[in-house]
């Protein structure tokens, strides 16, 4: 490999590695950024000369902690106050052991980014940011939001992390599990933009599904936490599903109607090997629990083979361990699966009785479809209707008329026509 | 008698209205205040987006950014404390007893940009 190509593959690699530690040695995400970059520029003119040292990524972040001194001395002749930084940093102990504390650096990097303190969207966009080195550009076009709103949230974050003291380090024991909800919620909220878009005309959006897999993938070699290898199981178990869930035209199909043959059992595998090494952790949580779900789907070969009395189970523990209006949804969906569409149809109107789910298209969607299975045509067609009012999504949108069209024909028919599946 | 002053304003022109104060003079007073023994303390904030909220319920601490405290809330109290960063300050006011009940929002101090004086 030529040398230019080697440090290109080293950027690929390494420098979110550096780029962690040098914020640290710094203190400051846009130094430690102009550090990394300008550390690479050196390493493009000197190394061809002297050759490419033996430890290219311990080069780097000293050559970068220079480069950062350099800056601030320069700098310090418009500003007193900076000249004492650059002493500091000059003057700070032997480098420490590299290799050691570098994985702990990247960690740092996860938890900062996903602090509490930040608001959800700025957590996301920092992480993906810093984290993952996705452009402002790319992210913008991901989210479907202008580039200079994800340049300002970024920038924003960056100055909440120096003035209110957002601490790079990694959470002790005590507050752990709160922060790791946080770091979690992230990576869970940029897969399901990819997998589920919240608006637009395109079905899935896998660039961000993936950056989320790679996220989950490094997480869990960082911190090997139960509930890390349950979300990882959980968005595998869903990615395994991608190839099955739209037709050739674009158009979502429904988890019955799927291709269960498109299924990727790579990943299933994958997935439902880490759901069980979480599980027997007895210290599971959420995710866990919904991967265990999307677990049952994936060993059921068919619809009418879906062990649906493990999913209603399933679901009685999520939701006493994470209530919430959408899970109690989706255990209604299942009890309706086991117990028949009547049986489903109580609970759901009873969720949107209480008022929390009534602008929430899917449950308007999961009402029409129950009153179309039990031949209660118009007000399925009235649920259609209100799912469609509440729905910004183009594809789902296309699903739902569909679905209403059907019924245009069809006049309320004797609800004894489908009986519960197994 | 001990007061408690609270100072509102616009932060957005707070620092760019003709009438503005200036770090140093809100230095001098506060320097002026001290020598009376009349000053217990005080401090300017970082801006109101630096903030965030805790709270207690049951036993679990939630984080949110930002200052959202209900609108029926009001403030009831205050603690100045000196924290090694944000995690440490939160922490701490997590352990203040009204947190289980009400909501704590922790603002960064902001240091006066005073000039310095030549001697």
């Amino acid at each position: 490999m030529s040398i230019s190509g080697h440090i290109e593959a080293l950027y690929r690699h390494e420098s979110r590695r550096v780029l962690a530690t040098l914020i640290r040695l710094l203190g400051d995400f846009d130094l430690a950024e102009e550090a990394l970059q300008d550390a690479f520029a050196a390493a493009v003119s000197q190394w061809p000369r002297d050759g490419i040292p033996d430890n290219p990524r311990a080069w780097l972040i000293s050559a970068g902690r220079f480069k950062a001194i350099d800056r601030l001395r320069r700098r310090a002749r418009f500003d007193a106050s900076l000249d004492e930084l650059a002493l500091r940093f000059e003057q700070a102990a032997e480098m420490p052991d590299l290799d050691l504390t570098v994985e702990d650096d990247r960690l740092r990097l996860i938890f900062t980014c996903c602090h509490p303190a930040l608001s959800e969207q700025a957590r996301v966009a920092l992480t993906l940011r810093e984290v993952c080195d996705l452009t402002t550009e790319e992210i913008a076009s991901a989210f479907l939001i202008p580039t200079p709103t994800v340049a300002q949230r970024i920038v924003r974050a960056k100055a909440k992390i120096r003035d209110a003291r957002i601490p790079y380090r990694v959470p002790e024991k005590g507050e752990l599990a709160e922060r790791l909800d946080s770091v979690l919620q992230v990576i869970y909220l940029v897969f399901n933009e990819g997998y589920f878009p919240s608006s637009g005309d395109v079905p899935t959006r896998a660039d961000l599904s993936s950056e989320a897999l790679r996220l989950g993938r490094l997480l869990l070699s960082l911190l090997p936490e139960p509930e890390v290898g349950g979300l990882l199981a959980l968005m595998l178990l869903t990615e395994a599903r991608r190839a099955a869930r739209t037709d050739a035209a674009g158009d979502p199909v429904l988890l019955d109607d799927q291709d269960r043959s498109l299924w990727d059992r790579a990943l299933i595998a994958e997935g439902e090997n880490l759901v069980e090494q979480a599980l027997r952790s007895r210290r599971f949580g959420p995710y866990s629990l919904q991967a265990a779900i999307a677990a049952v789907h994936a060993e059921a070969a068919s619809p009418e083979q879906t062990d649906w009395a493990q999913i209603v189970g399933l679901y009685d523990v999520l939701l006493r361990a994470a209530p919430s209006p959408v899970i109690a949804l989706n255990r209604a969906v299942a009890v309706a699966m086991r117990d028949g569409p009547q049986a489903g149809l109580a609970l759901v109107d009873g969720l949107l009785d209480a008022g929390e789910l009534r602008h929430y298209y899917l449950a308007q969607a999961a009402r029409a479809d129950l009153c179309r299975r039990l031949g209660r045509v118009a007000e399925a067609r009235d649920a259609y209707r209100a799912a469609l009012a509440l729905c910004q999504q183009g594809p789902q949108r296309v699903f739902l008329e569909k679905r209403l069209a059907a019924l245009a024909n069809e006049k309320n028919v004797s609800a004894a026509v489908e009986s519960p599946r197994s | 008698m001990k007061y408690l002053c609270l100072v509102y304003a616009e932060e957005e022109s707070l620092h760019s209205l003709p009438d503005s104060p200036e770090d140093d003079e809100c230095q001098a007073y506060a320097d002026s205040l001290a020598e009376t023994g009349k000053m217990l303390g005080g401090a300017p904030l970082e801006p109101v987006h630096t903030a965030v909220t805790v709270r207690v319920r049951d036993g679990k601490t939630s984080i949110t950014d930002g200052p959202f405290a209900e609108t029926k809330e009001q403030l009831t109290g205050f603690y100045l404390i000196d924290a090694r960063d944000l995690n440490e300050a939160i922490r701490i006011a997590e352990n203040i007893p009204p947190a289980r009940v009400g909501s704590i929002e922790v603002r960064p101090v902001r240091e006066l940009q005073v000039t310095p004086k030549s001697t």
